[in-house]
């Protein structure tokens, strides 16, 4: 393995994403609606309404919760519950669509505009170049992912601190979710960009179809909010761990597909 | 001087299509081997299968002793490729363009900025250097993507059609080019091209291909000599020849007088090398010689000639 190819390869992918509108608007959007947006909404409303009907709030709190919960003001409890726990796997999707859109670049955006075969006839290996385009989807997701939670940290205690009176964000469950899950799941949204490249010749049929993925981050959603899934660390770990699996698995076959001779004879 | 690439009953199927078919051929190093066909006769395809792009279905090819087969990795770094079509990163400048490849190839950091710069001046693209690769002419990016061949310095060139699209000035530059770097540097050029003018100029030889196959494969002089046996030397006179010229000539083997038009005589020789011999034959029967115009037969007579045989 180059270091200096992979590293050249990953800068140069990057270099085209910027100039790409869907990526570098739809990940803009994304980023304001959920680190500010939503929270400052959120908050905001609780701060004029003063407060909800304990009753239907209570009935969402999951038994694990109803200790912690219990202590907390009718007014504090929604403020907690959305922005603290059920917010959290929707946070799963920012770092999901931007690997899903720079691997949709950088694997079926070559094919598109014709460069691949340059590339292909350069001194690169197979395993170094799939390692940049991999490289180069994933990291910067997760960086956006953390940079989205560093802003939705500030706003969050910011824009409760009327209702809440102390720094209470981030809640434990948010570290394994940052740290753990969302690498995992910007390597998944990446792996499946690459199986489909494989399928498909134009960046926005790739990004259409990674844009399923987002389906299973809702799917988790849903679950967390019906109460079926609450996610504690230890689950988080899990999830994670099975995630990470899962990537592997399609990394894997990633590599099956990523090779010199299938690429030319697709081209 | 060594052989740059060799290779062995090289074969490469897709599925029903035989795109190579059993080719053994060779390229001396320094030589500028010109690759000839018509369109899907194969040529592309053996650019890819010589850098390891695909692999052989069966057969085997070497690239400075560097088997395709074992070792693409380092067959692609010896050698620089002018692809058919110029696949630039059209978003990125022609700078950018040139970094990024440049780095691929290992050029040194240190030396990459000067590299750069070298090499568009070179090609005649340094003023328009910072602009995307996508505002470039056809012509332009041609340039460009020749520069990206060349930026490395490799020894041995592919150009695919290097000439197809540019106006008759910038063809004549790149021609210009790869004569260049082939007398001045040493470097090996294999062309592929459907200009056969161009190819007999460039050319030490040439190899032509039909559906795969190599019918052919020498110097336009070779060839020439395996298609017809015999040439035509056209000869002017001072004065009309001496009446005995026609039996002087026809008694020396492999030599013929074929038609006298007042002071212009037409001969014909088995070989080039006995055009001399007909001159000094002519001259001791007293004929005094005034021009003498071998009628060598072009390269594009040859390729249709072989693509007639090819055919029946
Ligand atoms: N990936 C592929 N899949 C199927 N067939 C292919 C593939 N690549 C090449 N071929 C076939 O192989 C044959 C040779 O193609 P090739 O591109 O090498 O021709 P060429 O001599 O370069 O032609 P041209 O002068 O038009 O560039 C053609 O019949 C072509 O259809
Ligand atoms: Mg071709």
């Amino acid at each position: 393995m180059n270091w200096r190819r992979i590293r050249a390869i990953a800068e140069k992918d990057l270099d085209e994403v910027r100039k790409n509108r869907i990526a570098v608007v739809s990940s803009t959007i994304l980023a304001v609606v959920f680190s500010i947006i939503l929270p400052v909404i959120m908050t905001q409303a609780m701060v004029l309404e003063g407060g909800t009907s304990s009753d239907n709030i209570t009935s969402l709190i999951p038994p694990a919760l109803q200790e912690e919960m219990g202590s907390l003001t009718s007014q504090q409890q929604p403020v907690v519950l959305f922005l603290g726990y059920l917010l959290a796997p929707l946070f799963l999707i920012l770092p999901l669509i931007l690997a899903s859109v720079i691997a949709a670049e950088a694997f079926v955006g070559e094919k598109e505009r014709k460069t691949l075969e340059a590339l292909l006839h350069t001194p690169a290996t197979d395993a170094e170049m799939f390692t940049a385009k991999v490289v180069a989807s994933a990291v910067p997701a997760v960086l956006y992912a953390w940079g989205n939670f560093v802003v939705y940290t500030v706003v969050v205690n910011v824009a409760s601190y009327p209702i809440m009176q102390r720094i209470w964000f981030p809640t434990p469950i948010w570290l394994p979710i940052m740290f753990w899950i969302v690498p995992a799941i910007a390597l998944m949204g990446t792996a499946a960009t690459v199986l489909i490249s494989s399928k498909v010749s134009t960046f926005m049929e790739a990004y259409q179809a990674s844009g399923g993925l987002v389906v299973v981050v809702l799917g988790l959603l849903v679950a967390q909010i019906s109460g079926i899934l609450f996610l504690s660390p230890l689950i988080a770990i899990v999830v994670g761990s099975f995630l990470f699996a899962a990537d592997a698995f399609l990394i894997w076959f990633g590599i099956e597909v990523f090779s010199r001779e299938r690429l030319v004879t697709r081209m | 001087m060594g052989v740059a690439v060799a290779t062995e009953g090289l074969t490469r199927t897709f599925g029903a299509v035989t795109a190579v078919d059993h080719i053994t051929f060779h390229i001396e190093e320094g030589e500028v081997f010109g690759l000839l066909g018509p369109n899907g006769a194969g040529k592309t395809t053996m650019v890819r299968l010589l850098n390891a792009l695909i692999l052989p279905t069966s057969g085997s090819a070497t690239v400075f002793g560097k088997s395709v087969l074992q070792q693409g990795d380092s067959v692609r770094s010896m050698t620089g490729v002018l692809t058919e079509s110029p696949n630039l990163y059209e978003r990125l400048s022609a700078r950018r363009n040139l970094t990024f490849f440049g780095r691929l190839y290992g050029v040194p950091e240190a030396d990459l900025k000067s590299r750069v710069d070298r090499t568009l001046t070179w090609l005649g693209l340094a003023d328009r250097a910072d602009d995307l690769a996508g505002t470039f002419s056809k012509g332009m990016k041609q340039r460009l993507a020749l520069a990206r061949a060349l930026l490395h310095d490799p020894p041995l060139l592919f150009l695919d059609e290097p000439t197809s699209g540019l106006d008759p000035s910038a063809a004549r530059e790149v021609d210009t080019l790869i004569a260049e770097l082939s007398r001045e540097r040493g470097r090996t050029v294999l062309l592929c091209t459907h200009n056969l003018v161009e190819a007999q100029r460039l050319c030490d030889r040439v190899g032509v291909l039909a559906n795969g196959r190599m019918i052919a494969c020498g110097s336009v002089q070779e060839l020439a000599q395996r298609l017809w046996s015999s040439m035509a030397v056209e000869i002017d006179l001072l004065v009309p020849p001496p009446p005995d010229l026609g039996e002087i000539l026809g008694a020396i083997p492999g030599l013929s007088m074929v038609t006298v038009e007042g002071t212009r005589i037409e001969v014909r020789v088995n070989t080039r090398e006995q055009v001399p011999e007909a001159v000094s034959a002519i001259v001791g029967a007293g004929g005094q010689v005034l021009r003498v115009v071998p009628r060598e037969h072009t390269l594009e007579e040859i390729y249709f000639a072989l693509q007639k045989e090819e055919r029946s």
